[in-house]
């Protein structure tokens, strides 16, 4: 079958590889209908998570419908239309009984490497780097998901294709972070980054009560689809000063949560970007953490930072002294999707969430490298660049 | 010209940083990690599963441990906080655990931890989760490629402190 492939840095191509076949008795194999791109793949693409090898496919947003089943698979049968989530996640041990889905122990076959990063290996997930676990992505006509009963939902009619693609990731990313950072009634929330996940982490925000929710970003279309299909206030940090913004807004106090949607590959208008950029480049620190410092200056005293965009490693730089005096609460995560999705597929069903408006280029497999090039160069207002590998 | 010499000196370095760190990290994982916690003075290995300690008749554990046969002392007690059961395991007789050993894969610390993890898969989940053979396109060799390679075959061996 034909699959988008990591080649090298900064190369990706089109391969056939073999299909996959089912291996524990609780896999599936689903048709992919969609495969959406993701900002964490340009880490990916760029290098700066080195664990990728020549051929891996990647992607790991994804919906389809279920082509096989494996004998302990309970809940689907061939022909139903999923949305999977992005993590692996088993179900039964501790951390998946409490909700903390992308830190499953069973779920990555390959610990050592993460263990060696971080001090304990975390969950696996699809076309995501040999460190989550080497498993396959979705950029390619079939892909397949083990712990099925778990990561594997059935779409309600009525949620299009379109919609339900970023039930998989985007939107549980984002409610990943603003739950955990406890949105509360009444709260003002700022997040940085105006991309899928920040889109979502704002939306959710919204639906857990925030009062007032201010995206930052520097891309026009982007802010644009955040005050058109999010209803949140934007701020472009190439036009405004942001934290003396948010400072306005919130009558000096500052916001009470601050969601970092960015990652690895952060931006910024002044000289901390050139900065950042040599000593990554020197591998000196792995990350550039511009918005999640900006974050914590930002934050209101006593209040809650959440880094929900991807970081591998070190930084450099990091306001500690900030966090301990402010009070605040610093917490991070990959996404806990399967506690979320129910709830999102629900609102999706209820014209409270919608996602469509992300996938602005959609496009065959063939297309793989060009749809990659242009959501890395952000061309032609591209968000997402989205393949559908059936044509 | 600037522009693509510069490009090309960045990415050698970064390809070149990279190679360095992979390289450290399987000859000399340590540093990368908390002091101490490769191996624990005691050499236990624990893994804590879900349910009741009683759960566990150490006469007859899961098949990955019991192949260790009499080279292995189980000991099992209640985690705090309702979190299950710690299962821990070291072999009677320990090896050092030398860096030629942890590159070609046949350090037996290393297959208990991998034994435990397995163990652990089959109390919790009923089976060993397998991810090969996974669809992939052509391993074009490279050596960042090789040294890949080599850490994810050592890589399952882990996940067990």
């Amino acid at each position: 079958m034909k699959a988008v492939t990591w080649r090298g840095v900064n190369e990706i191509g089109v391969e056939d590889v073999p299909e996959p076949t089912i291996l524990n008795s609780h896999d599936i194999i689903v048709e992919v209908g969609l495969s959406a791109t993701c900002g964490s793949d340009l880490h990916l693409m760029g290098g700066y998570i080195p664990a990728m090898r020549a051929g891996d496919v990647l992607g790991h947003e994804f919906m389809g419908r279920v082509a096989e089943v494996g004998p302990a698979v309970t809940k689907h049968r061939v022909g139903d239309r999923v949305v999977v989530v992005s993590f692996v996640g088993c179900g039964k041990c501790w951390y998946c009984r409490e909700g903390l889905w992308s830190l499953c122990d069973n779920g990555n076959p390959n610990p050592g490497l993460t263990e060696a990063l971080w001090g304990q290996g975390i969950g696996g997930c699809y076309g995501y780097s040999h460190a989550l676990g080497g498993w396959a992505g979705s950029h390619a006509r079939y892909i397949r998901v083990p712990y099925a009963d778990n990561g594997a939902f059935t779409i309600p009619e009525g949620v299009s294709d379109e919609r339900a693609l970023f039930a998989s990731d985007a939107a549980p990313t984002g409610w990943t972070g603003a739950h955990q950072a406890e949105v509360r009634p009444g709260d003002v929330v700022a997040v940085w980054g105006a991309g899928g996940v920040g889109q979502m982490a704002a939306r959710a925000a919204m639906v857990m009560g925030a009062e007032r929710v201010v995206v930052i970003d520097r891309f026009d279309n982007r802010l644009q689809q955040v005050r058109t299909h999010i209803g949140a206030e934007t701020l472009d940090y190439e036009e405004v000063n942001v934290p003396a913004e948010l400072r306005e807004l919130t009558g000096g106090r500052g916001p009470d949560v601050c969601i970092e949607a960015v990652g690895m590959e952060a931006h910024h208008p002044g000289p901390q970007y050139l900065y950042d950029q040599v000593k990554q480049q020197m591998r000196l620190q792995t990350d550039r953490p511009t918005a999640v410092r900006e974050a914590i200056y930002a934050c209101r005293k006593g209040g809650r930072v959440f880094t929900l965009g991807v970081f591998a490693g070190v930084v450099d730089r990091f306001p500690l002294g900030a966090v301990m005096n402010k009070a605040l609460t610093l917490r991070g995560a990959q996404q806990h999707g399967h506690r979320y999705i129910p709830e999102i597929l629900d609102l999706m069903s209820r014209d409270e969430v919608r996602t469509e408006h992300l996938a602005t280029h959609v496009m065959a497999l063939d297309d793989g490298p060009e749809g990659y090039r242009m959501f890395k160069e952000k061309e032609d207002g591209c968000v997402r660049a989205v393949f559908r590998p059936g044509g | 010209m600037t522009t693509t010499l510069g490009n090309v000196a960045s990415l050698a370095a970064r390809a070149g940083g990279s190679v360095v760190r992979q390289v450290k990290a399987v000859v000399d994982p340590a540093p990368a990690r908390p002091a101490g916690t490769d191996h624990s003075a005691s050499g236990w290995l624990v893994v804590t599963v879900v349910g009741e300690p009683s759960q566990i008749d150490t006469d007859r554990l899961p098949v990955p441990l019991a192949e260790f046969g009499d080279q292995l002392e189980v000991l099992v007690r209640a985690a705090p906080g309702d979190k299950g059961t710690e299962l821990a395991a070291r072999l009677r007789d320990r090896p050092s655990g030398s860096t030629l050993a942890r590159l070609t894969g046949s350090d037996p610390q290393a297959d208990l931890r991998s034994a435990l993890r397995r163990a652990k898969q089959l109390i919790e989940v009923g089976e060993v989760l397998a991810v090969d053979p996974a669809p992939h396109g052509d391993r074009t060799p490279t050596p960042g490629g090789m040294l890949l390679e080599m850490w994810t075959r050592v890589a399952p061996k882990a996940g067990v402190r």
